[in-house]
């Protein structure tokens, strides 16, 4: 039964692209090798060499100094001559933002779940989910290290607290829609509460989960750099703050490069994943 | 004497809302007979889906009671099987995967051989992989049929399946739905509110009214089949309608009457 609900996952695939939207839509077209696709990625590809060309360019030409904005091939080079010092802190800052991303998104989709099956407990509990979703996170974080020391404990904590209401209060509007018609169809054919719930709530919620991890994860990066910034030796966040200290721009500028591509490889798999998922509702 | 497949009882519904009680169904007693096509005709709001969604086991009245057989149906019974207005296909499914979720549900493996045979029967053959927003309203409301007859049930409960449909797609439905019914006999209790199509497709058609939900009449329609579409067209349908029509506008008239004294 599970490989059967499986299987539909490549034929999602099949169906020409429709969903996008935003200025990744040209993302849908990468796979498939048609004429007009390889145009536009012609045209991206002059797009983004005009822009740091030109940079490059008007840099030298007015004589910026480096510790103001580096140039391009500036920031290259110490992306590469940097690189074996800068590898780790972005393991560290990965791990911090999986694990605790993982922590507070279970919890939070399964809060979600399960608050929305019960009217009341949800208008309970609802405006302290709130409060968590509007209260930075960061400024626990000092409290948290007096707590929990300047390891990763705390920005793990941070990140969860900061994603998991995020995933919460939007898979609740996912969980939230029910359509009488269709439980009523899963409930004539015999299903049981927990198939009603997999097979009919969970679908039906889908797009509004997604949206839910992506923002939860980009929250959660957010935080998982501002809390290295705010003390300990360690991560991405760490480093901005030491080479920013230590006016080495072109380092500076290319640990803004790493934390660029973590959040827009974020943005691109949940695009993927609501394709793949959620493209129903297109 | 035909066998009674299923039998109600003084079926009485009360629906308890914020804004009060809603008397949906008064004391409704009725003998679905086996493998007859029942038509249940009735206007909006008359109580005609409260009355089936019991038969269903969908939700429990506040007074008596549904039978089939010898059973209490007091929960969704494997031999009734339900087609919901608008197809009520699951849009993340495709049609392969809509068709397999009662099998999936009952945790049995699909019976392809049987499927296969159903989409070939309704013309659904090749759009296995489509999903439902790439049909039209025929071919969903096809699927779904396909999707209940799948599982076998020996009763079909119909809810105005055909409503949503423009008058030529509902027509090909109509003969569609009568030539299943010829094939299979399975017993059909159709609701409508088109009396046109309750005469054209019954054995005997329920008119009910409104306000509380009450049986108000029941004709045999004893017309030969198979029923041609154009059949609707010749004076002694037109006469069948107007009956109907007629004994409606009084029950009508009645039940104004009623409420100025
Ligand atoms: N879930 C419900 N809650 C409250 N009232 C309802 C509900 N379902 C139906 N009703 C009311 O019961 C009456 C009969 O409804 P229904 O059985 O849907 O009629 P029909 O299918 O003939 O249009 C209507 O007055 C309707 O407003
Ligand atoms: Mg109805």
């Amino acid at each position: 039964m599970d490989k059967a609900l499986g299987n539909k996952i490549p034929e999602f695939n099949k169906k020409p692209g429709g969903a996008g939207g935003s200025g990744l839509a040209g993302l849908s077209s990468f796979g498939s090798g048609d004429h007009r696709s390889k145009l536009e990625i012609v045209v991206i590809i002059l797009v983004a060499v005009v822009i740091i060309g030109g940079s490059e360019i008007l840099l030298r030409l007015f004589n910026v100094p480096q510790y103001i904005i580096p140039k391009p091939t500036q920031i290259v080079t110490a992306l590469f001559t940097e690189w074996h010092f800068l590898w780790p802190h972005i393991v560290i800052t990965l791990y911090e933002l999986l694990t605790g991303f993982f922590i507070g998104g279970s919890i939070g989709f399964i809060l979600a779940a399960v608050i929305t099956q019960f009217p009341f407990v949800e208008k309970v509990v609802t405006p302290y989910i709130l409060l968590l979703v509007t209260t930075p996170m960061l400024a626990l974080v000092p409290l948290l290290i007096l707590r929990f020391g300047f390891g990763s404990e705390p920005r793990i904590i941070a990140v969860a607290l900061a994603s998991g209401p995020m995933v919460m209060i939007n898979a609740a509007t996912g969980f939230r829609r029910v359509d009488l018609a269709k439980i009523a169809l899963a409930r004539s054919f015999g299903a049981s509460t927990l198939q009603i719930f997999t097979k009919i709530r969970i679908p039906m919620a889908m797009p509004m989960i997604i949206v839910g991890l992506m923002v939860g994860s980009i929250f959660g990066l957010l935080t998982a750099i501002g809390a290295e910034m705010v003390g300990g030796a360690e991560g991405l966040g760490n480093r901005l703050t030491y080479y920013s200290a230590l006016i080495r721009m072109p380092q500076f500028f290319a640990i803004i490069f790493l934390l660029a591509t973590i959040g827009i490889s974020i943005y691109i798999f949940f695009f993927w994943l609501g394709k793949k998922w959620a493209s129903w509702e297109a | 004497m035909t066998k009674t497949k299923m039998a109600i009882h003084s079926a009485t519904k009360f629906y308890e809302t914020r804004s009060g009680s809603t008397h949906a169904l008064d004391n409704v007693s009725l003998d679905v007979r086996e493998g007859e096509f029942l038509c249940i005709l009735g206007p909006s709001g008359c109580g005609k889906s409260t009355l089936l969604w019991s038969m269903a086991g969908l939700h429990a009245l506040s007074g008596g009671e549904v039978k089939l057989g010898s059973e209490t149906i007091t929960q969704p019974h494997p031999e009734i099987a339900m087609i919901f207005q608008d197809a009520n296909l699951l849009p993340w499914r495709n049609l392969a995967k809509n068709i397999a979720l009662p099998f999936e549900l009952k945790r049995k493996p699909p019976d392809q051989a049987r499927i296969d045979s159903l989409l070939e029967r309704v013309n659904l053959k090749g759009f296995e992989n489509k999903f439902p927003r790439e049909l039209s309203g025929g071919m969903q409301q096809r699927a779904s049929i396909v999707r209940s007859l799948a599982v076998d049930p020996s009763v079909l409960l119909m809810d105005e399946p055909f409503g949503a449909l423009d008058a030529f797609t509902r027509d090909e439905m109509n003969l569609l739905i009568q030539e299943i019914w010829m094939e299979t006999r399975k017993t059909i209790v159709f609701v409508t509110h088109s009396i046109s199509e309750a005469i054209f497709l019954a054995d005997r058609v329920v008119v009910m009214s409104a306000r509380p939900g009450r049986i108000a009449s029941i004709y045999d329609i004893d017309i030969p089949r198979p029923r041609p579409v154009d059949i609707q067209t010749k004076p002694d349908f037109i006469a069948r309608v107007l009956e109907i029509k007629g004994s409606i506008d009084n029950g009508r008239g009645a039940a104004a009457g009623l409420a100025i004294t």
